[in-house]
């Protein structure tokens, strides 16, 4: 330790050690991936078992590629949100605020795109309103999203009187098609999806905003003493996913031509079941978004199963809530264990 | 205002609250000093450390460093000026990787903020080769934090602290949860920056490692300067005495 001061930035190579344990070495670091990729094929695998004409038929793929998108395109930023320990759990009401000022625009102009404009403006509102209670007043934010969950669901039925309203003015122009049209046979809301998949991938990975992230869910002190802007940090992440809750409350509500004020209350939980799934820790530090991308598809799956397989859509509830219990609690036993 | 010092505080004053955790205060640091910054519990050292790193902002006082003053002092502005920190806490996010930790807050990136992973994994595995002295195969860049000792985690925070140009290196309590091996190092090292030709300010609450390393040593109590002794001119049992005193009547005689 006596020359440390000496030899900051100078490029004196030295060989590189042994890579001996790469077996161990790569499952220490993509576990939990290799883990979630293994529970999504022994479900496919027993899924086709069970219920071999719905899983072996092309049509159910279609479908899962149509629906899923709605509510993981939500779980992806929901999840670097949990990686930096927090949570929102107003992202069902967004979807809805940001369809009303959807509609507002496009019957007062006419114009899709102005629409789209609009709604994504809404959510990135009502995300920062969000992250400004939580890192302004320094409240939790379980508490302060299911204030805001209702807030907004509210907002939303009072402006429209609870009314619905149909969308078939959008429907045959261009953002209708690029956001939920079809590209050689694939529903567009799935390309979106990977598409943001890779950026909030990137993002999390291998910008700064990322790193901010994984320290502020590991040690908020540290970042802070490290001098890493929490606050904004924060509050933008909120933003992120209020963004992505109108946005795909947008895509739910075209795909249907219509929008019904109670739009995303069905996706709470299943979206919630994604992030968790997918090895995200309800302590924070720790989440891929691979985890939660196929987390969605099983839970995907996990529904058009219960149905096929002969269940009543009843089940589908407790086995969401199941599945969140279960993966929480894993974590949970997991980290214990290595610490 | 003194360009001869590396770092100078002129009447600092800092509450918490109705807490007065330092009034007044006076504190300066010259070039190719090691001061030690002693106190018991409660008397505003962590605090003080706080206000030279930028984590906390003094209600009143000035900050100079080299002579300038520095008007608003942040955490990034502290790096900038070389001021670097091994902190009490170590700081260390425990659940990333090594790579992560060195870099928190300052990661290499792009002007787009995208991260240059490559280099910094290289220069993870350069300082750990060469200045954290890891020889074992299972620890590599990739390595999460919370498998490592108390003083290999030590290592880490002090490597992190010198990878950036340090001017001025802060050690909060660096001791604490150390077996004696890995103190006797800590200690080298102090010595090491002082050969260097940086500066440190040393805070512990072991008065004898303090007095080992430090070539002036200042006491805080209730966060006001008690007095500052060259070692040079003081015996450690004088001063040890004069400590207790302090703490009992807060003056030395």
């Amino acid at each position: 330790m006596n020359s440390t001061v000496e030899d900051s930035g100078t490029e004196q190579r030295l060989p590189k050690p042994q890579e001996k344990p790469v077996l161990a070495r790569f499952l220490r670091r993509y576990g939990t991936q290799v883990g979630i990729l293994t529970v999504f094929g022994l479900m496919w695998l027993s899924f086709i078992i069970l219920a071999p004409r719905t899983f072996l038929s092309p049509q159910i793929y279609l479908a899962f590629m149509s629906t899923i998108p709605f509510f993981a395109i939500v779980a992806l930023p929901l999840t670097m949100l949990v990686i930096a320990g927090e949570m929102d759990l107003s992202f069902p009401s967004i979807m809805a605020i940001g369809m009303v000022a959807f509609v507002a625009v496009l019957n007062s102009t006419g114009n899709v795109f102005l629409a789209l404009l609009a709604g994504l403006a809404a959510g990135f509102l009502a995300g920062l309103l969000n992250g400004a209670i939580v890192v302004g007043i320094g409240l939790p934010s379980l508490v302060v999203t299911i204030g805001t969950q209702f807030f907004w669901r509210g907002a939303v039925l009072v402006l429209l009187n609870g009314k619905s309203y149909p969308l078939v003015a959008a429907k045959g122009s261009f953002i209708y098609s690029l956001l939920v049209g079809k590209l050689a046979g694939i529903p567009m809301q799935m390309i979106w999806l990977v598409v943001i998949a890779v950026v909030v991938w990137v993002l999390l990975n291998r910008h700064r905003f990322g790193a901010n992230i994984y320290v502020i869910g590991d040690n908020k002190q540290t970042a802070e003493l490290m001098g890493v802007n929490t606050a904004r940090t924060r509050m933008l992440m909120f933003a992120l996913v209020g963004v992505a809750a109108a946005f795909a409350g947008i895509l739910a509500s075209l795909q249907v031509s219509f929008f019904w004020p109670s739009l995303g209350e069905g996706y709470l939980l299943n979206t919630l079941a994604a992030v968790f799934l997918g090895g995200t820790s309800v302590f924070g530090g720790v989440g891929t978004i691979l985890g939660t991308f196929i987390g969605s598809f099983i839970i995907g799956a996990i529904q058009a199963a219960i149905v096929a397989i002969g269940l009543t859509g009843f089940w589908t509830e407790l086995i969401y809530g199941l599945i969140i219990i279960l993966s929480v609690s894993m974590h949970a036993i997991l980290r214990r264990r290595v610490e | 205002m003194n360009a001869d010092y590396r770092l100078e505080l002129k009447n600092i004053s800092k509450s918490f609250g109705e807490v007065k955790s330092l009034q007044n205060v006076n504190f300066n640091l010259g070039r190719n000093e090691v001061v030690g910054l002693l106190g018991d519990n409660g008397a505003g050292k962590s605090t003080l450390i706080k206000i030279i790193t930028g984590y906390h902002q003094p209600d009143e006082g000035e900050i100079f460093c080299d002579g300038q003053k520095i008007d608003h002092l942040t955490v990034p502005r502290a790096r900038e000026l070389g001021i670097e920190t091994v902190y009490q806490e170590r700081a260390l996010a425990e659940l990333q990787s090594l790579w992560r930790n060195i870099f928190i807050g300052r990661e290499l990136s792009n002007s787009l903020g995208f991260l240059k992973v490559k280099e910094m994994n290289a220069e993870t595995e350069r300082l750990m080769l060469g200045s954290m002295g890891f020889t074992s195969t299972a620890v590599t860049p990739e390595s999460a934090i919370k498998t490592f000792s108390g003083g290999e985690k030590q290592g880490v925070a002090i490597v992190r602290a010198l990878f950036f140009d340090a001017e001025i290196i802060v050690l909060d309590e660096p001791t604490m949860g150390l077996s004696l091996k890995e103190t006797r190092k800590l200690l080298n090292f102090v010595r090491s920056i002082k050969e260097a030709g940086k500066s440190a300010i040393f805070i512990d609450h072991n008065i004898f490692h303090v007095y080992s390393v430090a070539d002036r040593v200042v006491v805080l109590d209730r966060g006001r300067v008690a007095g500052e002794f060259m070692t040079t001119a003081i015996g450690l049992n004088d001063l040890m005495d004069k400590m207790y005193r302090v703490a009992e009547t807060g003056s030395f005689d």
